[in-house]
């Protein structure tokens, strides 16, 4: 369902990861690992169109996408059901209560986003993947400031998304206890002197 | 989009959204200049379309940086730009939005301050009218210069360094046309470049805000 | 070998390396020439007396602020349609000297304005004009200063320059509707042929502006030379860095 060939991707005019390779069929989840700065983030966020590759291709139609970043996107004056029932209606998906039971939301419906505690926004944020009605999720370190309890439900909720067919690419260094292929990144890693790519750095003095 | 349309104009009507600051600031200025000009009625009267315009422009420029920034620093905006919604359509609605939360109490309220500045009866028509089609446009030049400066810690002043030469035309057909009417003279000219302008703001703004907007983004 | 090569900041500094040297030369020349025939050798305008003379500065360096911002502007297409790395530097390059070109044109205008006019500013369609490219002249260089990414702030800047453009072009054409102005009208029409001002000032007003062109045209690639290096200098650093 995704593809990856050649890729080069970098941040701030620095070149990070060369030549990454990987393919995700349907059910399938893939793990990013790789020390910190090694490029997770910005390799899910090229994945995610949000910056352009620096050479190779990736393969994939952008409908089938839905990305979740850092930072979830909850607006502090709407209550949690207005928060996703925004995003709902932006990817034109049904119904939101559904998603409410399964991330344990519930009960905080009318509560305003700005009144919710790191772990119950995580779960907010997670929500907005069920609503989506996506089938590729790109995650970066989902399970942040998640309790145990609500780690091992959001490792329920991938697997059933895996059974339906959709594919799960994540960077975590939590075990959700899934079966899924673990990417190391650092093999694709960029070292010191072979970063050219900048065009001031070409040879020969001036 | 209109999704994204109710839930901005929802945002800036709640707590904190900041709809009545550009209303405020528009007061504050009508009732300042005149302790400022003297009470003299010709005057006024004379001043009063362009001071008026003038407020509207800066209690426009108050607000502007709100459009993107508040969605950038919570990572909504991110989140939008890889849902279906266009980066253009976003900057539509978001311009929408403002105008409608801004430059459209603004308008309501000009022809009451008009009154303060003795203003002729031809004003109370073409005051508001003239702001009416020329508030859009403010608004959507003013979508533009935030999302150049969208990713900047403190971009305001640069946001209204970028915007004030920008305004520059809005501005000039506007209070020329409120002045014009005011004054019972021809309105066709003005009136037709002012309408242009907003028109052609909505037309073509919208793909130069969201390219700039996807670049800040990556 | 076409002409995009130069694109290449190594080729670039290799041809602009060579020529800087005469460019140099022939710009002294002429900015001297025509300057110095200007202000001394010719007579004094019965009517202006020799404030006159300050046309020699005004005329040229009131063209160059107007073409640098053409210049930029076609720069900034190149670097969004093409992306030479070259073309987005030089249009930061040339942001500076066509301020310089603006603030010398508004202020030799007001010098000027005050025995002629009997006001050092009028908000007459010309002037306002000025003060508007003036005004974006800052934005645009405020916004370069503003990014640490030198690829998002070309990006940035270059659609700020086409956009403003436009809105440029739009001021012009309301200030004239505003205001029918002061200001005379041009005195070196290129396209009627038929001129305001006699040979005896003409010809060392052309040596002049000829001169202030290539004045532009040398400090531009001496700037853009700077701030290639100023890359390389980073790019370097970063390498370091990470080495």
């Amino acid at each position: 369902m995704i593809t990856v060939r050649n890729l080069c991707v970098g941040r701030g005019g620095v070149a990070l990861l060369r030549s990454v390779e990987f393919t995700a069929d349907s059910g399938q989840m893939l793990v990013l690992r790789g020390p910190n700065g090694v490029g997770k983030t910005t390799l899910l966020r090229s994945l995610a169109g949000l910056q352009p590759a620096w050479e190779g291709e990736i393969a994939v139609d952008p409908e089938d996408i839905v990305y979740a970043g850092h930072q979830d996107g909850i607006k502090a004056q709407l209550s949690v059901s207005e928060n996703l029932r925004f995003w709902a209606e932006v990817f034109g998906f049904g119904p939101i209560d559904a998603a409410l039971e399964r991330f344990g939301l519930m009960a905080l419906a009318d509560r305003p986003g700005g009144a919710l505690s790191a772990g119950q926004k995580r779960r907010l944020g997670l929500a907005r993947l069920a609503v989506s009605g996506r089938r590729i999720w790109l995650l970066d370190e989902p399970t942040v400031s998640l309790d145990s309890d609500s780690t091992a439900r959001f490792g329920d909720i991938i697997r059933a998304h895996l059974k339906d067919g959709g594919v799960v690419i994540a960077a975590t260094h939590i075990d959700l206890g899934i079966e899924g292929s673990v990417l190391d990144l650092g093999r694709w890693r960029v070292t010191g002197e072979d970063q050219s790519g900048d065009p001031f750095l070409t040879e020969g003095a001036f | 989009m209109k999704a994204l349309l109710i839930r901005d104009i929802r945002l800036a009507m709640r707590a904190g959204g900041g709809f009545g600051l550009a209303l405020g600031f528009f007061l504050i200025v009508a009732v300042l200049v005149p302790f400022a000009v003297g009470p003299h009625g010709d005057l006024l009267s004379a001043i009063g379309p362009g001071v008026l315009w003038v407020g509207a422009m800066l209690a426009c420029l108050l607000s502007l940086d709100r459009i993107f920034q508040l969605d950038f620093e919570d990572g909504s905006l991110a989140l939008l730009a890889t849902s279906p919604i266009p980066a253009e359509a976003m900057v539509m609605a978001k311009a929408t939005a403002h105008w409608l939360t801004t430059g459209l109490p603004l308008v309501a309220l000009s022809p009451v301050l008009a009154v303060f500045f003795n203003a002729a009866p031809g004003a109370y028509l073409w005051l508001p009218v003239s702001l009416l089609i020329g508030t859009p446009a403010l608004s959507m030049i003013g979508a533009f210069g935030a999302a150049l400066t969208v990713g900047l810690k403190r971009g305001g002043l640069l946001l209204s360094l970028l915007v004030l030469p920008l305004y520059v035309p809005t501005l000039i057909f506007g209070a020329e046309l409120a002045r014009r009417g005011a004054e019972g003279a021809a309105v066709q000219t003005p009136l037709l470049l002012l309408t242009g302008i907003s028109l052609a703001s909505f037309a073509a703004l919208p793909f130069a805000a969201g390219l700039v907007l996807r670049v800040n983004l990556r | 070998m076409s002409l995009w090569e130069y694109a290449n900041p190594k080729k670039f500094m290799d041809l602009s390396g060579r020529l800087m040297p005469w460019l140099s030369w022939l710009t002294a020349g002429f900015v001297a020439v025509g300057l110095i025939w200007g202000f001394f050798f010719t007579p004094d305008d019965y009517r202006q007396g020799s404030t006159v003379k300050i046309i020699y500065l005004h005329v040229p360096s009131a063209l160059m602020a107007i073409n640098t911002w053409l210049m930029m502007l076609v720069a900034s297409l190149i670097w969004l349609v093409r992306r030479h790395n070259v073309s987005a530097l030089a249009a930061r390059a040339a942001a500076p000297v066509g301020v310089a070109m603006t603030l010398i044109a508004l202020a030799t205008g007001a010098i000027w304005g005050k025995p002629m006019w009997g006001t050092y500013w009028a908000w007459d369609p010309r002037l306002t004009s000025f003060l508007i490219l003036f005004l974006f002249y800052l934005g645009y260089m405020a916004l370069w200063a503003a990014i640490e990414d030198r690829d998002t702030a070309a990006d940035l800047t270059s659609v700020l320059c086409i956009v403003g453009s436009v809105f440029a072009v739009l001021s012009r054409y309301a200030v004239n509707f505003w205001n029918q102005g002061l200001h005379q009208g041009t005195s070196v029409p290129v396209a009627t042929g038929n001129r305001s001002v006699d040979d005896v000032f003409f010809i060392p007003l052309v040596i002049a502006m000829v001169g202030f062109g290539l004045l532009f045209v040398t400090l531009l690639l001496l700037r853009t030379r700077t701030e290639i290096r100023l890359e390389r200098l980073k790019a370097l650093e970063r390498r370091e860095r990470l080495a």
